[in-house]
């Protein structure tokens, strides 16, 4: 009895060796994973960084002055004055659907005479 | 194994019969067996001891290798969880209110030498010139070919520039990873921004600190990492501002002015939509201070924050209201405006003869100095000092810039009864623009104390009392009879009702002893729209001229008041303030049929 007590002792142990040997190199892989990961937001983060800026100065309001300007011809774009304020009996009704054609006239142009031309 | 005997019968029987001992033979036989026998043994036993020393070279030098490995390496604290991002602990970002950026980052590189690593320095510095010309070839020259060890080529360089170094291809031109603060709009805000610089410098990276403006003030909190860079929310609206810069621009080239200034202020949350100080600069490349001569004429001073000004008759309505607050006047009460008053060897004059009495009212609207005079002798020195400094006149503006404590007030020394008499119509104490602002936002806002700031705010601030409802409604109503019948005729909006107050102030001479003829800062603050108030707005110029007229004309109602109109024609839109049309008829829809 003893013999397998002793027996499943050291079985418990060499398996908690196993577990905690496992254990440790998967919180290692997930340690280096996480660190990957870092690197990746970081890379992206730059990215985005760089996308904002770069969002920011196309649209910096010299520019685009400057380009409400050279494109006034097809734009027509001018600085939003008070008049830009519109009121609500300024807006027109909506316009009603067109009705559904209920009685359909047929319209023909005179049969074209045998044997004359048709132009 | 075929076993030798000791007694072969043979050799036995042959020894026998020539008559020989045959233990001779056995003994032979009995040692070549033993020597057999050793020589096997001693085979084992060399094999078995090489195979020991095998064994403990391998496990010494396995030992021995993992100890060498530890020692050489650097000590690692075993690791069994990660902390925060470390990727965003870069300065954070400023933004308007709108979250538009006003001020980032970007990664860009550093360049620098080792000129022993280099080959042939004289075709790296040749090459370097081409690429940056404003370097100089006879230093770099020199710098490569002394006994320096290190040298700095570029802070900064562009992706191009950085690859444009990499194909000269020298061994001793290295690069750095650094970060660089980028302001996108340029010149846009650039007296709030401020400006930034390095501070500690290595080769690895360098730190980006705050030189001016918000970045100096904010340094600490834009790069504290707690906040992983979160962005800083100003108050400034990005298009507000730019507007008014175009305008206050456009208006500074119209009045031939030396400086501009305007401050748009919101008066119930003390938060400032857009400051402009003009000339202005791009806080990219921010040009260096002054050494000689004064500071104001840099294009760096923040004319609305530090320019201390006598900013003239947009005071009057401070002396008017307190008059009102106490009880002594009610907006039709007879002033006597006969004229000139004098106090002792002092004369205090208008700018045209009014008449023997205005009434309160007009006192503003004509803007009469012997008028707001006489009401500020009923006041006296000292309640009008405890109102002013209610206002915030008496010190510094507490806005959030590093420059604001250099924009204190200039007081009197001696506050007098002429002093009194003086500082109610503008004259004999200094005040920047922001502290105009300020003083207006909180007499017209019901009549509650705002303190002016930069940072995007979401309450309202409650601050003590100044003046009550009434008075504060009194005083926008003088404001607006100002523009509509008094001296900022031009103010007028149509759908915006604006209310101001001008002021025409003469320039002190520098080095004392009274004042310029001909150089003048004109003001206008206005409030719009005057019935439901939002906004303060303040223009002010340095030496303005208006010069279409036969005799150029320097008074605020010709140079500030337009431009302050135009501006507010071009922010309050922008600001989602719909115009008040009178119209005939209701707005709405109206039914037709038949």
């Amino acid at each position: 009895m003893r013999t397998v007590l002793y027996l499943m002792a050291a079985l418990v142990v060499m398996g908690l060796a196993f577990w905690s040997y496992q254990e440790n190199y998967k919180t290692r892989d997930a340690l280096g994973e996480v660190r990957s990961l870092h690197a990746q937001i970081g890379a992206n983060h730059e990215r985005l960084r760089m996308l904002r800026a770069e969002w920011a100065y196309l649209n910096r309001p010299d520019r685009l002055s400057d380009l409400a300007e050279l494109n006034f011809d097809r734009l027509g774009l001018l600085p939003l004055m008070p008049d830009a304020f519109g009121r609500v009996d300024q807006i027109i009704y909506p316009l009603p659907d067109i009705l559904p054609i209920i009685i359909p006239i047929e319209v023909n142009s005179a049969p074209v005479a045998r044997g004359e031309d048709a132009l | 194994m075929i076993r030798t005997p000791l007694r072969p019968l043979a050799r036995i029987l042959k020894s026998r019969e020539r008559g020989e001992d045959t233990h001779a033979i056995e003994a032979e036989n009995l040692r070549l067996r033993h020597e057999a026998m050793r020589d096997t043994s001693r085979l084992r036993a060399e094999g078995r001891l090489l195979v020991l020393g095998a064994m403990f070279a391998i496990a010494f030098g396995t030992i021995g290798m993992r100890m060498g490995a530890l020692a050489g390496s650097t000590p690692q604290e075993p690791q069994a969880a990660v902390r925060g991002n470390p990727i965003i602990g870069q300065r954070a970002d400023i933004t308007d209110r709108n979250g538009r950026i006003l001020a980032t980052n970007l990664q860009t590189y550093s360049l620098y030498a080792h000129p022993q690593d280099m080959v042939d320095p004289v075709y790296a510095a040749d090459e370097l010139v081409k690429i940056f010309p404003e370097l100089k070839l006879d230093k770099l020259l020199a710098d490569f070919s002394g006994a320096r060890k290190f040298l700095w080529i570029r802070r900064q360089i562009s992706p191009e520039q950085m690859q444009a170094v990499h194909d000269i291809g020298s061994t001793g031109l290295l690069f750095g990873p650094r970060e660089m603060r980028l302001y996108p709009n340029g010149a846009i805000a650039a007296h709030i921004l401020g400006g930034a610089s390095y501070g500690r410098e290595g080769v690895a990276s360098a730190e980006v600190i705050g030189v001016a403006g918000v970045e100096r003030e904010f340094d600490e909190l834009l790069r504290d990492p707690a906040r992983e860079g979160e962005p800083l929310a100003l108050s400034i609206d990005l298009t507000v501002q730019a507007a008014a810069e175009e305008v206050l621009a456009g208006g500074m080239s119209i009045m031939n002015a030396k400086g501009a200034a305007s401050v748009l202020m919101d008066l119930h949350s003390g938060e400032i939509i857009s400051m402009v100080s003009l000339p202005d600069f791009d806080p990219n490349n921010r040009p260096h201070v002054l050494t000689t001569g004064d500071q104001s004429d840099s294009p760096l001073f923040n004319r609305a924050v530090q320019g201390v000004y006598e900013l003239g008759s947009v005071f009057k309505i401070f002396a008017v209201a307190q008059a009102l607050e106490l009880g002594l006047i009610n907006p039709d009460t007879m002033i006597d405006t006969k004229g000139p008053l004098q106090w002792g060897r002092f004369k205090i004059r208008d700018f045209r003869n009014y008449g023997a009495q205005l009434s309160a009212m007009d006192v503003i609207v004509k803007s009469s100095n012997i008028g707001t005079a006489r009401i500020a002798m009923e006041i006296g020195a000292e309640r009008q000092q405890d109102f002013l400094t209610s206002l915030g006149f008496t010190k510094a503006t507490p806005v959030e810039l590093s420059e604001a404590p250099s924009g204190a007030p200039l007081l009197p020394r001696n506050w007098s009864e002429i002093s009194t008499m003086t500082i109610s119509y503008g004259h004999g104490l200094s005040s920047s623009p922001l502290h105009l602002a300020t003083g207006y936002a909180s007499l017209l806002n019901g009549g509650t104390r705002v303190e002016p700031t930069l940072i995007r705010r979401a309450t309202l601030q409650n601050g003590p009392r100044v003046v009550s409802e009434a008075v504060s409604t009194q005083a926008r109503d003088m404001l607006r009879q100002v523009v509509v019948r008094g001296t900022a005729s031009f103010g007028e909006v149509a759908g915006y009702e604006v209310g101001g107050k001008t002021g025409t102030a003469d320039k002190p001479k520098e080095n004392g002893g009274g004042y310029y003829d001909d150089k003048v800062i004109t003001t206008f603050a206005s409030v719009f729209p005057a019935n439901d108030p939002k906004y303060i707005l303040i223009v002010t110029f340095d030496e303005p001229s208006e010069n279409s007229g036969a005799e150029p004309r320097r008074t605020a109602g010709w140079t500030a008041v337009p431009v302050a109109a135009e501006m507010i024609r071009r922010t309050a839109p922008l600001l989602g303030l719909r115009p008040q049309v009178d119209t005939s008829e209701p707005i709405g829809v109206t039914l037709t049929s038949n």
